[in-house]
């Protein structure tokens, strides 16, 4: 049976299926409906790697429904075969084939959107000088109709020498047929002559071609760009003796013009040519969304409306969450009662109950606020209106050192600064990414909420202010705090280590369009995979960890210690102070057991660091088990107040009021408290986004500058607040 | 010789205009040409953010936004003028 030949192969690993009848390379202009369609035609085999050393991610699917396995590799967007950021550079290098362990694709399939034809012809032209086996799948030709264009396929096809070109709606699946076919077959299909656009540039590669021993359009692109891999790729080959020849060639090619802005001129030219004979003009009729967008264009009313917009988010992640937040809260509360009530109170049921299920809940717990996070912006970014609020903030953004597309990881790290600092990417220039990823961080995240919510419970009255509550007020504060310090964190980089020329600012502002239901559910999936991925392995650790830390060493006679005091109780007590009795008993045997654990002792050690700060060891002890993750704070600050005096109060925020320093007065006092709070607010606590900085700038530098700055800006603000408050 | 230059700058809301030439032809300003701002190209300009600054053109049904200070590099002149 053929099944039995089924092999196996790892998740990750590169090279997806050697198996595979041929390999085709998606590639398209940035927003040209590409994933959209990618979607329909794998389905959902699809596989999510990364490229070697960057962190673009590396999408593969098996096209759906064929007779032959057919690999479709979903590329980064591009406007052309010259790299301007990060994730062009992979498009750009993939197609080629100059990605190390990955080979040249077996063909084309190229994504043009029926409405921007201009760019699309553009990029279709320099694709086809591969002459690989292509396909042109047209999207968006209903959106194209209704702005009174009109495209003459057949023509588009002569001019571009006689591709094959599929018109398709990928909303509706019109056309998918047709397109599948096409792919199925194009490895046996040949490449076609592309148009002559520009002859002294194809005889002039050829030429040198030849003589390097490499493709003539690898040769064309070194010819325009030497700093590009395919120019280093020729240089290599053509040796140190050969340089010049190159020189020579460009000198005929370009005079004295850049070689980038000849190119454009040439091509554009014949685009312009091509678009007169391929598109027509219709009627126009506006559609509704069309008119949305012209009304959101004036600048008040858009400016206005970003901010509402904004506005109902975060109104939606606090509100619609919470009762799911609250479901999970008793979920676990149940699960780790049942686990020590099945198994009772040994090492193994601790583990598992106030290890395990109390560290991984108290993370779990977010996941609704950041599935709700996650929906709205992926609604706003696919119907194209964060190209647009990068546009409105631009002159904001620019004030303080930073761009409009700042603003679009900036907003995503008020979920977690993980996906924001990853959504940095869309920023060509690097001083400007990388000042946006330092900020980042500082911005309010959904792990730095629970502790703020416990804390203002706790200590901050319940007192209206004017129309606002006074609760409500310090959590507003806190936020904005948040966003002040991270901007000025830019503004003082950008001035110092990263100071520079202000880059140019040039965005493609697609138009509006509604979102696809079946391409955002996808991204949310991916999303919360990513997310539970994290719960199931660090902050599964980190919770054993600090469960192991402060459980053992066990003082050896304990037992037989609470034995002789409950022994020594006077006879005359009754059953309730009795019960009472032992209670306090066994409290003071966990507070004793609690102090002699290795995190007690750790807690004990770093005290007087943080005994400017207010914080007694206890508090010590949870800031430092929180720095992998800082919502762990939460779970080992119940773990240590869970037990000892305090442990009378049935909540956590009693227990904390209830806190004393030995000379009976309180730990937790006002100016402690916002100090404990502005330290979370600046602290860098969180290990995934550590990691994930070093991983998108490429060195430990930025990550340990982050962390060092972030952390001495936090003591210090902490003890500012402690000591002048008090 | 004694008008003043007109550039994408220069603008008004909803006016149309050629590109006839591009000065400065440094690194961001080859950027904005390989995305298609070209001589010989037709441009609308669309709106402006608060403050008039950047503006959002329209070029060939695609919408393209810029920096006042990247949009002095392209002169221009009225659509249809032949300048």
């Amino acid at each position: 049976m053929a099944s039995t030949s089924e092999v196996r192969i790892p998740a990750n690993s590169i090279p997806v299926s050697r198996r595979a009848k041929a390999s085709i390379a998606v590639v398209g202009t940035p927003n040209s409906g590409k994933s959209t369609l990618f979607n329909r035609l794998t389905g959902l085999r699809q596989r999510i790697g990364n490229y070697p050393g960057v962190t673009v991610e590396r999408h593969v699917g098996i096209l759906k429904d064929a007779s032959e396995r057919i690999e479709l590799v979903d590329l980064p967007g591009t406007h052309g075969l010259t790299a301007h950021s990060m994730e062009e550079q992979v498009t750009v290098d993939a197609v080629f084939g100059h990605i190390e362990g990955n080979a040249p694709p077996d063909g084309l399939l190229i994504i043009l959107d029926a409405s921007n034809l201009y760019q699309g012809l553009y990029l279709a032209q320099q694709l086809l000088e591969l002459r690989l086996p292509a396909v042109i799948a047209l999207t968006m030709t209903d959106a194209a109709l209704a702005a009174g264009y009109e495209v003459d396929i057949d023509e588009m096809s002569t001019c571009l020498g006689g591709v094959r070109i599929c018109p398709v709606v990928a909303t509706t699946g019109k056309g998918i047929g047709a397109l599948r076919d096409a792919l199925e077959s194009l490895h046996d299909t040949p490449a076609v002559e592309p148009a002559p656009v520009w002859p002294e540039l194809t005889a002039a590669a050829g030429e040198l071609a030849e003589r390097a021993g490499l493709h003539d359009a690898v040769v064309a692109r070194a010819l325009i760009s030497n700093e590009s891999t395919a120019g280093v790729r020729v240089a290599d080959a053509l040796g140190a003796g050969h340089g010049e020849a190159l020189e020579v060639a460009r000198a005929a090619l370009f005079a004295e013009d850049p070689p980038l802005a000849v190119e454009a001129r040439r091509r554009y030219a014949w685009v312009r040519d091509t678009l007169d004979r391929v598109q027509g003009r219709g009627t126009t009729h506006e559609a509704l969304l069309a008119r949305v967008a012209r009304f959101l264009n004036e600048p008040w009313p858009g400016t206005i409306g970003l901010f509402v917009v904004m506005l109902v988010v975060f109104q939606a992640v606090f509100a619609w969450a919470t009762p799911f937040m609250d479901l999970i809260d008793e979920g676990t509360a149940v699960l780790a009662a049942g686990v020590h009530q099945q198994f009772g109170d040994g090492a193994l049921a601790s583990l598992v109950a106030d290890g395990v299920i109390a560290g991984v809940g108290s993370v779990v717990i977010f996941l609704p606020q950041i599935l709700i996070l996650f929906t709205f912006i992926i609604l706003l970014e696919d119907s194209g209106y964060l190209a647009r609020a990068a546009y409105l903030m631009d002159r904001v953004m620019r004030s303080v050192g930073l761009s409009g597309q700042s603003i679009i990881p900036m907003i995503s790290s008020f979920a977690c600064a993980v996906p924001g600092i990853m959504a940095t990417r869309v920023i060509p220039n690097r001083r400007d990414r990388i000042a946006t990823i330092l900020a980042a961080p500082f911005m309010t995240c959904s792990a730095r909420l629970p502790v703020y919510a416990l804390l203002i419970a706790a200590f901050v009255p319940q007192q209206s202010v004017g129309f606002m509550n006074l609760q409500g007020l310090v959590l507003f504060g806190l936020y904005l705090f948040g966003i002040v310090m991270g901007i000025l964190t830019a503004l003082l980089i950008r001035k110092t280590a990263l100071r520079g020329p202000r880059p140019a600012f040039a965005l493609m502002l697609p138009e509006f369009r509604r979102p696809n239901l079946r391409t955002v559910t996808m991204q949310l999936l991916a999303r919360a995979k990513v997310f539970l991925y994290r719960a199931g392995t660090v902050i599964f650790a980190v919770a054993v960890v600090v469960w192991a830390l402060a459980y053992f060493p066990r003082i050896d006679n304990m037992p037989e210690r609470i034995d002789a005091m409950v022994a020594e109780l006077p006879d005359e007590f009754d059953s309730a102070e009795r019960e009472a009795a032992m209670q306090a008993i066994e409290n003071r045997a966990a507070a004793t057991q609690l102090e002699q654990s290795y995190l007690g002792r750790a807690g004990k050690f770093v005290e007087p660091v943080f005994r400017p700060l207010g914080w007694d060891w206890r508090v010590s002890a949870a800031v430092i088990a929180g720095f992998p993750a800082r919502e762990v704070v939460i779970a080992v600050l119940g773990t240590v107040y869970a037990v000892g005096d305090e442990a009378d109060e049935a909540t956590l925020s009693g227990r904390l009021k209830g806190a004393t320093w030995p000379d009976g007065s309180p730990v937790f006092t006002l100016p402690m408290v916002i100090g404990l709070m502005i330290f979370y607010a600046l602290c860098l606590q969180c290990a995934a986004t550590i990691a994930v900085i070093r991983r998108e700038t490429n060195t430990w530098r930025w990550p340990l500058f982050a962390w060092s700055y972030m952390t001495v800006l936090g003591y210090v603000g902490a003890m500012l607040a402690f000591q002048l408050g008090t | 010789m004694t008008e003043p230059e007109q550039s994408l700058a220069t603008m008004k809301p909803g006016e149309t205009a050629v590109i006839t030439r591009i000065r400065d032809l440094d690194i961001n300003v080859q950027r904005l040409m390989s995305l298609g701002l070209v001589e010989g190209a037709e441009v609308q300009l669309a709106g402006r953010a608060i403050g008039g600054d950047p503006l959002e053109f329209r070029l060939f049904g695609c919408g393209i936004s810029l920096r006042r200070e990247q949009a002095e590099s392209f002169l221009v002149a009225p659509a249809g003028s032949g300048g």
